[in-house]
């Protein structure tokens, strides 16, 4: 059985305690991973400039060429799993294994992080708005006559990863090219993307001493925030709320991504029929970027109607059937406890279960050791129900009936809006709506993101200070 | 038996609660397994008062000391001593190396005192071996509240307010060689005293007794090989109502697994099944820890701890049995706060 050490800046330390990984359909163990204490990592912090040094000894054009090789060996090369190998294939297979996603889905989210590092000089561009790399590297220059400075932060950024969605990592991939280390805890049930990602860095020509990670338990997590200066962490609102004016430490948590018909265009809501169907089922569900929630001011019984007819067929496939769409619940107890929360919902005067009526039985499937929830797609005849502005992990959506006009202020945050107007008194009040992140003007799924563009957050931003710097002669 | 159970002598709780029984623990009880016939000894006899009917009366006029367990929430847990602690420690004081911890030497108490036994058991331990100690406080109890409350800012604070007073102290050429300190603390005062440029052995340690929450073999490792600089830890078990457990010899030959085994006959330790506390799981096999304290002053049979852990077998030091891997009992695992100071 495989075992994935932990990486101490490269070095690999197998801990006395070790957490297995098991197969989510068998309960079989897959591998075998060493969990980290957290005095392990304030210790190795005193390394983390060393991180961040030989990364600024390689300039950020070499970075970008390093990081695409890597993503090509990402996809398609034999590489070190902890003490084995593994090719893509079987990493698919094991990705698929720990967190219950498809493995059709597990090679799309693959071809997500192999984009972002094949583009990442355009990436780079964008999320820097067309910076000349020298000056983060030097940490200042001049632009347009004036002399520009930008101050790293910190030497590493920490990351406490999901387990929910590998594309996910697409958020921290451009860190290197910015000759910043990583410091990474990985979620329990995905550890194989750090692992092989450090790979494919490594045999590209990424210094080791450049990435940690620190796999274990929630105390790690905890260790990776206290000992960076700067960390993303992904975890519900709870975690957001936590740290929320917390300028260490960036937080994701679920996005409350939504769709809204204009009544300019919801006559016509069958057009966006697809769009609505994949925002909403795309990658299972799983992400904060799907839909959990359409809002019209009419039409909503029809439409959610509609959304339930496609979604109504989908069951569960064994995971490497090409044709499987819904991913399991690994985690036991979780699918029963979502499950149990909807019925909760649906007592709440005006919810209805549209999905309830297309199909026999109930949403939650139990199949061996794998739960699934069916895809579902709840009614809602006014946004003053909780469940207006809920996500749950899985193929779940309201469609809300709302005035317009009453819209904006009752959504709630919203990490990305597909907005369909033509209304330009509509169109201008959802570009100033600040609980919206990411906006879509037109027929775009919520879960189409354009990777050249910041998401929820600018990392380079994170990073980086913009602050004022003059220079003299000295005589 | 009849120390407890004679009216001259025995606590007013263990004389009502005779009557209950409707046997005399003075003629029945003839051996250790006897004393299942008690049954489980209740969590909750321990909180609350009037605390003077845990005083033997043979005990009559004595100074008492009560000592807390818990009690983040809620009313806490009491014993009450007289010279038990005195005893325990001055018996774990003969588990103690001379050479790491010499004689005469100084001691830092770094750690909870308040209405614990800790620190006036670690200050007798000092004192019964030549030397004085020095003690710098931790409210576990503040801790707790901090976590929990997510102030994470506090809860930085707060240790850094510890340690300061522990490096203030151990630079004052008070000649300190000896410590008690929680594994929590030990990697606090190690990394900051790394960070000065010291170590825990250059700052003038040798020996350190550790303690007071989970240890993990890993942590046990750790320890050695990355914060103590050559310095010797001993790792121990033990709360108030036990005593304290000493560990056998642990370093890489045994894969710095930790055994503790009571201090016998003044207390015994079972790992027992999880759903029968009165069969006694296999030696390696899993069970929840059992306690049970036979001393002049407490009589507590079969109380069932808030830890589990694998069953040892006895070993030269300790030829009784020992539990090894301890750790909070998975049924309240998700609901208690541990590992904090």
């Amino acid at each position: 059985m495989l075992h994935l050490p932990i990486l101490r800046f490269g070095e690999p330390y197998t801990s006395l305690e070790v957490d297995e990984v098991t197969h989510f359909l068998t309960g079989e163990p897959i591998a075998r991973v060493s969990r980290a204490n957290g005095g392990l990592i304030q210790r190795d912090m005193r390394k983390a400039n060393r991180a961040r040094e030989a990364l600024r000894a390689i300039p950020i054009d070499e970075l970008i060429a390093r990081v695409g090789r890597a993503g090509e060996l990402y996809m398609t090369a034999r590489l070190p799993m902890g003490d084995g190998m593994q090719t893509a294939d079987e990493f698919a297979h094991a990705q698929s294994a720990s967190t219950g996603l498809p493995e059709r889905m597990c090679r799309a989210n693959m071809k997500k992080n192999a984009f972002v590092l094949g583009e990442m000089r355009s990436v780079l561009t964008s999320l820097t708005r067309g910076l000349d790399f020298d000056v983060l590297a030097t940490g200042h220059g001049v632009e347009r006559d004036v002399p520009i400075s930008y101050q790293a932060q910190s030497p590493v950024l920490g990351l406490v990863l999901p387990s929910n969605s590998p594309g996910v990592h697409t958020l921290w991939l451009p860190i290197i090219p910015l000759q910043i280390g990583l410091v990474l805890k990985p979620g329990p049930q995905e550890p194989w993307t750090p692992y092989r990602m450090a790979s494919a860095f490594f045999e590209a020509g990424i210094p080791r001493e450049a990435i940690a990670i620190y796999p274990g338990h929630a105390d790690v997590g905890g260790a990776v925030l206290d000992a960076c200066a700067r960390s993303l962490i992904f975890g519900g609102t709870a975690t957001v709320d936590r740290y929320r004016g917390d300028p260490r430490v960036q937080a994701h948590g679920p996005g409350f991504s939504k769709i809204l018909l204009g009544d300019d265009q919801v006559d016509q809501w069958e057009r966006h029929l697809d769009m609505m169907v994949e925002s909403v089922f795309i990658n299972s569900g799983r992400g904060c970027i799907n839909a959990s929630g359409i809002w019209a001011s009419r039409h909503t019984r029809e439409i959610a109607d509609a959304i339930a007819q496609r979604l109504a067929a989908i069951r569960p496939l064994p995971p490497a059937d090409p044709e499987a769409s819904l991913a399991a619940f690994t985690v036991p107890g979780v699918a029963d406890a979502i499950s149990n929360a909807i019925d909760a919902e649906l007592k709440v005067p005006g919810v209805t279960d549209v999905t309830a009526a297309y199909r026999q039985g109930g949403r939650l499937v139990k199949e061996g050791k794998a739960d699934y929830l069916l895809p579902t797609v709840l009614h809602a005849s006014n946004p003053g129900v909780p469940v207006a502005k809920q996500e749950y992990m899985f193929p779940f959506v309201t469609v809300v009936e709302c005035p317009q006009s009453a819209m904006l202020d009752a959504i709630g945050p919203t990490l990305v809006c597909t907005a369909i107007t033509c209304d330009e008194t509509f169109r201008r009040r959802l570009l100033d709506a600040v609980h919206i992140d990411r906006l879509n003007l037109g027929p775009v799924p919520t879960s189409r993101l354009n990777w050249l563009q910041p998401h929820e957050g600018n990392i380079v931003e994170f990073l980086f200070r913009a602050r004022a710097f003059q220079t003299a002669p000295l005589q | 038996m009849n120390w407890h159970f004679d009216p001259a002598s025995g606590s007013p709780f263990w004389l009502e609660r005779a009557k209950t029984l409707g046997w005399d623990p003075r003629r029945e009880i003839r051996t250790f397994a006897d004393l299942r016939r008690f049954g489980g000894f209740e969590d909750e006899w321990l909180r609350g008062g009037p605390v003077q009917r845990w005083v033997p009366r043979g005990l009559a006029g004595k100074p008492v000391y009560v000592f807390e367990t818990g009690g983040t929430t809620g009313i806490p847990k009491t014993r009450i001593n007289v010279d038990d602690f005195r005893i325990d420690y001055e018996l774990f004081s003969t588990t103690l190396p001379d050479e790491h911890f010499p004689k005469g030497a100084n001691w830092l108490m770094l750690g909870p005192s308040g209405p614990r036994r800790l620190r006036l058991a670690v200050e007798h331990l000092a004192q019964y071996r030549g030397g004085i100690c020095f003690c710098v406080d931790l409210d576990p109890r503040w801790v707790i509240k901090l976590i929990k409350n997510g102030w994470t800012e506090h809860l930085h604070a707060y240790r850094d307010h510890v340690i300061d007073q522990a490096v203030t102290v151990l630079s004052a050429n008070h000649d300190i060689r000896c410590m008690f300190t929680t594994p929590k603390l030990l990697e606090a005062l190690a990394l900051r005293l790394e960070s000065m440029g010291s170590t825990i052995r250059k700052s003038g340690i040798s020996g350190i007794f550790c303690g007071g929450t989970e240890f993990t073999p890993q942590w046990n490792r750790f320890a050695h090989e990355e914060l103590l600089d050559g310095a010797y830890m001993t790792p121990t078990y033990g709360n108030t109502l036990m005593g304290l457990a000493a560990s056998a010899p642990t370093g890489p030959a045994n894969g710095y697994k930790i055994t503790y085994h009571a201090p016998q006959p003044r207390a015994v330790i079972e790992v027992v099944d999880f759903e029968d506390a009165d069969r006694v799981v296999e030696y390696g096999a899993t069970g929840r820890v059992k306690l049970t304290t036979l001393t002049k002053e407490f009589f507590m049979p079969g109380f069932l701890e808030r830890d589990e852990g694998e069953r040892e077998p006895p070993c030269d030091r300790f030829p009784w049995d020992g539990v090894s891997g301890v750790r909070p009992y998975r049924a309240f695992a998700s609901t208690t706060t541990v590992g904090v100071y």
